[in-house]
C-alpha cells in the first residue's frame, strides 16, 4: 500500500492520495449496469427456460403434453394427477426407485466422504513411506476414463457373483478421487500443524487428535465436497447401468430411461408426462439442498481454490 | 506408468500457486527427520487405499489382461497378443467415433468454456443486478442428472411433438435436430447447457482468491476495468483454465449418457458406434467382445492422458511465462 501510495503521489500530484477521479473506475465499488445485466441475462434464460418447460409440461396429461405449445398450459392442471400416477404407476416401482437412490447416496457418497476426509488429512498433515506414490497414483485416477474401468469392473464383480446387487453400485462410488485431492488441499490450509502438536503433548491419540481437533477445522471442507459427491452419485448412470439387471435396484436414472424406453416402444403404454414428472421430483431434492446450504458450499469452494 | 501419473500430478500443481507436494514436505519435514519410519499416516490413509487398489487399480490390471484375449467361435477364449489393438486401429467404427468426439472436443469445448469465462467475470464484476440469483440460477443445470437433461432436451427437440416441431409448424421450417447433420450440435448443447455453470464456478472460485490490495493498487494506477480483467483477473484464471480444459477433454472423449438416452429417440442416427465408449458398451454387453472393448477402452485411456498432458505442459509454461512478465 505505501509503495503504490508513493508511486501514485509522484505520478499524479495533483490529487490527494487514495481518492480516486470522481465516477472513476473500482472493482470494489462497480456501478450496476441494466444492460450488462440484460445482456448476461440471455445466459440465465438459456438456464432456466429447459427447466421452466419441464415445470409446465409436468402439469399436463399425455394429451396435453402431445398436443399444446410447450410453454403453454393444457387444458387441464394435471400435476396432482401426474404425481399421484407416478408413484403408484408399475405398483410403485418409483417410490423404490428412488429409495434405492438414497441408499445408494448414503452408502456409497457418505462412505467415499469418508474414506476422502480421513485419506486427505493423512496426506495432508503426516509425512510416512509411500506417501509420494500413494499421491501420484491416486492423482493418475483422476485422469483415466471411467469407461476403461467400467467394462473389467462388472466382469470381475461377475466373477464375484455381485452384480445386480446394491453392493456393486456402492463399492465402486467409494473412492473419490476428485473428492480426496480437494480434501487434502482443505486439509493443508485449515488445520494449523501446531494444533495437532498441542493435542499430541497433551497426550491425545491420533484419532482422537484427528477428530477432536482436525474435523471441525474441516467442516467446510467436508459440507462441499459431500455436495458434490451425493451428486455424482444421485446422478451416476454409467455405473447402475451396467451392473443392474433387475429393475427393483434401479436409481431414478435407470427408471426414468426405462419409461422413457418403453414409451418409445410400439405396442408399449406411452408414459412421457410420468417421465417428466419423475424427472421434476428427482431433481428437487439435490437443487433444494444446494439452495439452502449455498453458503457453506460457496465458502468452501472459495476455500479450495485459494489454491485452485 | 510412474511418469505420467507424476505428471498428472504437477497438472494439479501446476493450477495450485503453491506446490502441493514440497508444501506438505515442508510442512512435515522436522518431522520426518525424527521418525524415519513413521507409518501414522497410513492410518488414515489407508482405508482408502484399500479400497483404491480393490476398484481401480484390479479392474485396470485385469483390462490390460482382458485386452490380450479374445473369444472365438470355435476355440473359446484365446490368448491373442495385440491382435485386438491391429484390429481396433483398422476398425472404421472405431475411427468414426473417434472423429465425433474429437469435433465436440474442438468446437463444443471452446465455446463452453469461453461462455463460462465470461459469465464468471459479468458475475465478479459486481456490475449484475441480482449477482447471487445469476451465479446460482446458472449453475443449477449441472444438478440435473445427464439422464435428465438429455430426456428434457430430447423431448424438445422433437420435431414431431416438441417445441422444435412447434416452431417448423409455426414457421414453415423443416427442421430436424435428430438428422445427421444436426445431432453433433443437438448434443453439443445439452452438454453445453450441463456444464456451464460448473464451470462458471471453477473460474468464478479462482476469481473470488484476488487479493484485494492487487485491486487498490490497480485503482491508485488508475486502471480501466479492462485493465483489471486483463492485467489481474484474466491471468488469474490460467490455472482454473487448465483445470476446467482437462476434465473437458476427459469428459468429452467419455461421451456416453447424452447419446445413449437420445438413442431411443433418434435411432437410426445414433447408432451402437457413435462415441468409443457407447461403442465398447456395446460391445461387451450386446456382441460379448469383451477383449476388444477393453482394448478399446485402453486406446482411449491413453490417448485421453496424452492430450490432457499436452493441455497441462502448455498450461504451465503459460504459467511460467506469465510469472516471469508479472517478476519484471
Amino acid at each position: 500500500m505505501t509503495v503504490s501510495t508513493l508511486v501514485a503521489r509522484r505520478r499524479r500530484p495533483s490529487r490527494p492520495v487514495g481518492v480516486p477521479r470522481r465516477g472513476a473506475y473500482h472493482p470494489s465499488r462497480p456501478r450496476k449496469s441494466v444492460v450488462f445485466t440484460l445482456i448476461t441475462g440471455v445466459f440465465l434464460v438459456y438456464a432456466l427456460f429447459p427447466l421452466l418447460w419441464m415445470v409446465i409440461n409436468a402439469t399436463k396429461d399425455l394429451p396435453d403434453f402431445l398436443g399444446t405449445f410447450g410453454f403453454a398450459f393444457g387444458g387441464r392442471f394435471a400435476l396432482w394427477d401426474n404425481i399421484v400416477t407416478v408413484f403408484t404407476y408399475q405398483n410403485g416401482i418409483f417410490g423404490r426407485w428412488l429409495l434405492n437412490t438414497l441408499m445408494y447416496v448414503a452408502f456409497g457418497a457418505g462412505g467415499a466422504v469418508f474414506l476422502a476426509v480421513f485419506a486427505g488429512y493423512g496426506l495432508a498433515k503426516f509425512s510416512f513411506p509411500g506417501k509420494r506414490g500413494v499421491f501420484a497414483t491416486v492423482m493418475g485416477a483422476i485422469a483415466v476414463p471411467s469407461a476403461a474401468l467400467a467394462v473389467p469392473t462388472f466382469l470381475m464383480f461377475a466373477k464375484l457373483g455381485l452384480t445386480n446387487t446394491p453392493i456393486s453400485v456402492i463399492v465402486p462410488s467409494l473412492v473419490a478421487p476428485f473428492g480426496l485431492y480437494l480434501m487434502y488441499v482443505f486439509a493443508a490450509e485449515a488445520i494449523p500443524t501446531e494444533m495437532l502438536e498441542a493435542a499430541r503433548v497433551d497426550g491425545a491419540s491420533e484419532l482422537r487428535t484427528f477428530f477432536q481437533v482436525g474435523l471441525p477445522l474441516l467442516a467446510p471442507g467436508i459440507v462441499t465436497v459431500s455436495l458434490f459427491t451425493i451428486t455424482a452419485t444421485w446422478n451416476n448412470y454409467f455405473l447402475p447401468l451396467i451392473m443392474l439387471k433387475d429393475s427393483t435396484w434401479y436409481p431414478l436414472t435407470i427408471g426414468l430411461n426405462q419409461w422413457n424406453a418403453q414409451s418409445s416402444t410400439v405396442g408399449a403404454e406411452a408414459v412421457q408426462n410420468l417421465v417428466i414428472t419423475g424427472s421434476l421430483l428427482t431433481i428437487i431434492p439435490l437443487i433444494v439442498t444446494f439452495l439452502f446450504l449455498q453458503k457453506y458450499w460457496q465458502a468452501g469452494l472459495a476455500a479450495g481454490s485459494v489454491k485452485g | 506408468m510412474e511418469k505420467r501419473t507424476v505428471s498428472v500430478t504437477a497438472i494439479t500443481q501446476g493450477s495450485v500457486t503453491v506446490d502441493p507436494a514440497s508444501a506438505v514436505s515442508a510442512g512435515a519435514a522436522p518431522r520426518r527427520r525424527r521418525h524415519r519410519h513413521d507409518w501414522r499416516g497410513w492410518t488414515f490413509v489407508g482405508p482408502f487405499m484399500i479400497v483404491f487398489l480393490l476398484v481401480f487399480i484390479a479392474p485396470l490390471v485385469y483390462a490390460l489382461v482382458l485386452s490380450t484375449f479374445t473369444d472365438r467361435m470355435i476355440g473359446g477364449v484365446q490368448f491373442v497378443g495385440f491382435a485386438n489393438f491391429l484390429t481396433l486401429f483398422q476398425d472404421p467404427q472405431f475411427w468414426a467415433s473417434l472423429g465425433r468426439v474429437t469435433l465436440v472436443l474442438l468446437v463444443q469445448v471452446p465455446i463452453m468454456l469461453l461462455l463460462s469465462m465470461f459469465l464468471a467475470l459479468a458475475i465478479d464484476s459486481g456490475r449484475l443486478h441480482g449477482t447471487n440469483f445469476f451465479r446460482i440460477s446458472i449453475f443449477i443445470p449441472y444438478l440435473v442428472p445427464a439422464v435428465v437433461s438429455a430426456l428434457m432436451w430430447g423431448f424438445m427437440y422433437g420435431a414431431r411433438y416438441g417445441l422444435v416441431g412447434q416452431l417448423n409448424r409455426a414457421l414453415g421450417t423443416g427442421i430436424d435436430l435428430f438428422s445427421p447433420d444436426w445431432i453433433l450440435g443437438a448434443i453439443g448443447n445439452v452438454i453445453t447447457w450441463e456444464y456451464v455453470g460448473y464451470n462458471m464456478l471453477i473460474f468464478y472460485s479462482a476469481l473470488t482468491t484476488v487479493p484485494g490490495s492487487l485491486y487498490e493498487a490497480a485503482v491508485i494506477d488508475g486502471a480501466n476495468e479492462w485493465q483489471v480483467i486483463r492485467a489481474i483477473k484474466l491471468p488469474q484464471l490460467r490455472g482454473a483454465l487448465a483445470i476446467a480444459t482437462i476434465f473437458s477433454i476427459i469428459g468429452t472423449f467419455q461421451l456416453f449418457n447424452e447419446p445413449s438416452v437420445m438413442q431411443k429417440m433418434a435411432p437410426s442416427v445414433i447408432n451402437g458406434s457413435f462415441t468409443p465408449n457407447l461403442y465398447a458398451f456395446n460391445l461387451s454387453f450386446g456382441s460379448r467382445q469383451q477383449g476388444y472393448a477393453a482394448a478399446l477402452a485402453i486406446v482411449m485411456g491413453l490417448i485421453t492422458v496424452a492430450i490432457a498432458y499436452v493441455v497441462q505442459l502448455r498450461g504451465m509454461r503459460a504459467n511460467d511465462e506469465g510469472r516471469g512478465r508479472r517478476a519484471r
